[in-house]
């Protein structure tokens, strides 16, 4: 899929997700170890927002949070303006089901599944069934140009064919809120740019708000906006001015790194 | 996509699918002939009881079962049977062993059945050859032809001596087995009279009470008559009588605890199977756990599993069971299949399944969704 331009418009609506002063602390006793300690991040409509650290920063803790399946120490979590404090594990999952889409590292794909088929169970979970889960599981495959690959099984799908499919999961029940983990990690440099475009279209086009954990410098030419993250805490946050093409802001990025 | 990801699940592992099945498979063939066996068995035993026509049984004080009732009954009882209210007919009937002398030497047991067919009491069950007029010519009796090799003789014509009267063979019945192996051999009450040497001797009276009679006021008026016999119904004197032969001599005991077995050797192979099938599987249950799916939704795809490894390993199993139902027809104890119980071994089968997959969504319930980030 070739890459698209991102859209100049600014997009100012409501959050989506507030987190506040978020604290999560992994392990107990002597082993106890404090992952995030107390960031805050707020995410709306039609953004791609990259969210970048080294390795052990706590930034796959923290989006475990925002995603409702790691639940933190304290702080305060909001999906769309419902506060996660005295949730249980059901209805997290239910707040998942209604707002948010995944994408894994690893693709996390059902081997037994068809590609079609493993957009549809994630329709299937949220209650779409029928034939209306089956049109619109082909329709996201195709929208993310995987219409010559409907019945394939992911063992028969390339890399990036795979997280085209993870995203097209992610996507098929128009959640508010799409969260990445390293998505690009395992692809090569066209395959990468391929799934980082198709993420930028997603916030635009379908004004989303897709936050990808990466440390892949690649992915920076398609975020509207980047949170660093370094020892847990959030160290620094820059957007891309406006009228800025998608590229820039990986010059300015590296700009503003030489300056500091 | 329940289903569609259980059975993908299931049927992407066939050694393992494989594995259940034979697990399952064995379970419902072993419970089938065990429980056939007892039922079987069960029929054996009740099969004269069922076919008497009476309300009630008028035993010896202690008879133990059809068999073993001794002939200590006499006129008497069936005089004051007679004069109770309500009652309409008391017909007398010789049950007893006695030894059969084979015509080429050597003996066995049978059961006498002395029965007079016309006073509507028990007529021969099931005769397929000869007819109740034959069986009141002169020394003649019917026996079943499972045990003409046992009886040492051929069929209708050949000769015996049974305790010391000569018998002659005039009818032949079908399918009436003897649970305790002593083919019974029914002959007139009269016949049966004379082979034991006793002119007045009853085992039993088949009581028949007057349409619109309260069985039960007939009953008790009757034990207050009759000192020293027992008044039963029909369904005291089958119980009596499957608790003899099945309980106390505890080969009913062996049979259910051979079916309690397979159900469990049943269960923990499913289990097992199923518990690793879900290991297996972990990451894409937690996957599903990530993507928002209920826990419901999980237990659903893991009982689905379960379920559809029921009704494959059952289809297989009752194959199997009925197969063995049909080589059994003609032994001494031939297994029964009815639709109750096969619907019963088919509850069994999707319970064994359900209580197997407990071990699998107790795993799976403990699923970190977490863990989908951690690869």
């Amino acid at each position: 899929m070739s890459q698209e331009p991102v859209s100049k418009e600014p997009v100012s609506h409501a959050p989506v997700l507030e987190a506040i002063d978020i604290v999560k602390d992994l392990g107990s006793g002597a082993g106890k170890v404090r992952a995030v300690k107390g960031a805050s991040l707020t995410l709306v409509p039609g953004e791609l927002t990259l969210l970048m650290g080294p390795s052990g920063s706590g930034k796959t803790t923290l989006l475990s949070i925002l995603g409702c399946i790691l639940t933190p120490t304290s702080g305060t979590l909001r999906i769309a303006g419902i506060s996660t404090d005295k949730l249980d594990a059901e209805e997290l999952a239910a707040l998942r089901r209604k707002h948010m889409g995944f994408i894994f590292q690893s693709y996390n794909l059902f081997p037994t599944l068809t590609a079609l088929e493993n957009v549809r169970i994630s329709l299937d979970v949220r209650g779409q069934k029928g034939f209306a889960a089956a049109n619109r599981s082909e329709e996201v495959l195709r929208d993310v140009g995987l219409a010559y690959r409907l019945k394939s099984y992911p063992g028969n799908l390339s890399g990036g064919e795979q997280q085209r499919v993870a995203v097209a999961r992610a996507i098929a029940s128009s959640p508010s809120i799409v969260l990445a983990d390293e998505p690009t990690a395992a692809l090569d440099g066209e395959n990468g740019h391929a799934v980082m475009a198709l993420l930028a279209r997603i916030a635009k086009e379908q004004h989303r708000s897709v936050l990808a954990v990466t440390h892949d410098p690649r992915t920076l030419s398609y975020a509207d906006r980047v949170v660093r993250i370094e020892d847990g805490r959030i160290v620094g946050e820059e957007r891309r001015p406006e009228g800025l093409d998608a590229p820039e802001i990986a010059d300015l990025t590296k700009r503003r790194k030489a300056h500091a | 996509m329940i289903l569609t990801l259980a059975f993908r699940n299931l049927f992407h592992d066939r050694i393992r699918l494989a594995v259940t099945l034979v697990g399952i498979l064995f379970s419902i063939v072993l419970v089938a002939v065990q429980l056939g066996l007892y039922l079987g068995a069960s029929n054996m035993i009740t099969a004269n009881i069922d076919a008497a026509k009476a309300d009630l049984f008028i035993t010896v004080y202690g008879a133990k079962s059809f068999e073993d009732g001794g002939m200590l009954l006499t006129s008497r009882e069936r005089h004051q049977a007679l004069a109770t209210p309500g009652v309409k007919a008391v017909i007398p009937l010789i049950v007893r062993f006695a030894e059969w002398r084979k015509p080429e030497g050597g003996s066995t047991r049978v059961v006498i059945v002395g029965t007079d067919a016309e006073d509507g009491g028990l007529a021969p069950i099931n005769l397929v050859s000869g007819t109740w007029e034959d069986i009141k010519a002169p020394e003649a009796v019917a026996v079943d032809r499972t045990y003409f090799n046992e009886l040492g003789i051929k069929g209708i014509g050949d000769t015996a001596q049974v305790q010391n009267t000569r018998i002659r063979v005039r009818a032949v019945t079908d399918g009436v087995r003897s649970f305790v192996q002593s083919p019974y051999t029914y002959t007139t009450l009269n016949r049966a009279r004379s082979i034991f040497g006793d002119a007045d001797g009853i085992t039993f009276f088949l009581v028949q009470t007057e349409p619109g009679a309260n069985v039960e006021k007939v009953r008790q008026d009757l034990k207050g008559r009759l000192e020293g016999a027992e008044v039963l119904t029909k369904a005291e004197f089958r119980d009596r009588s499957l608790k003899q032969w099945l309980f106390r001599t505890g080969a009913g005991v062996a049979l259910i605890g051979g079916a309690l077995l397979g159900s469990l050797v049943g269960t923990v192979i499913v289990a097992q199977t199923l518990y690793s099938s879900t290991k297996d599987h972990l990451g894409e249950f937690a996957t599903l756990r990530a993507l928002g799916s209920s826990s419901g939704y999980i237990h659903k795809v893991i009982l689905a599993q379960a379920g559809i490894s029921a009704v494959v390993g059952y289809l297989l199993g009752i194959s199997i069971a009925l197969t063995i139902l049909v080589l059994s027809h003609n032994t001494a104890l031939p297994m029964v299949m009815t639709p109750g119980l096969a619907f019963w071994l088919f509850t069994l089968t999707v319970g064994m399944c359900a209580i197997s997959a407990l071990s699998a969504i107790v795993k799976v319930t403990k699923i970190d969704p977490a863990t989908v980030f951690s690869k």
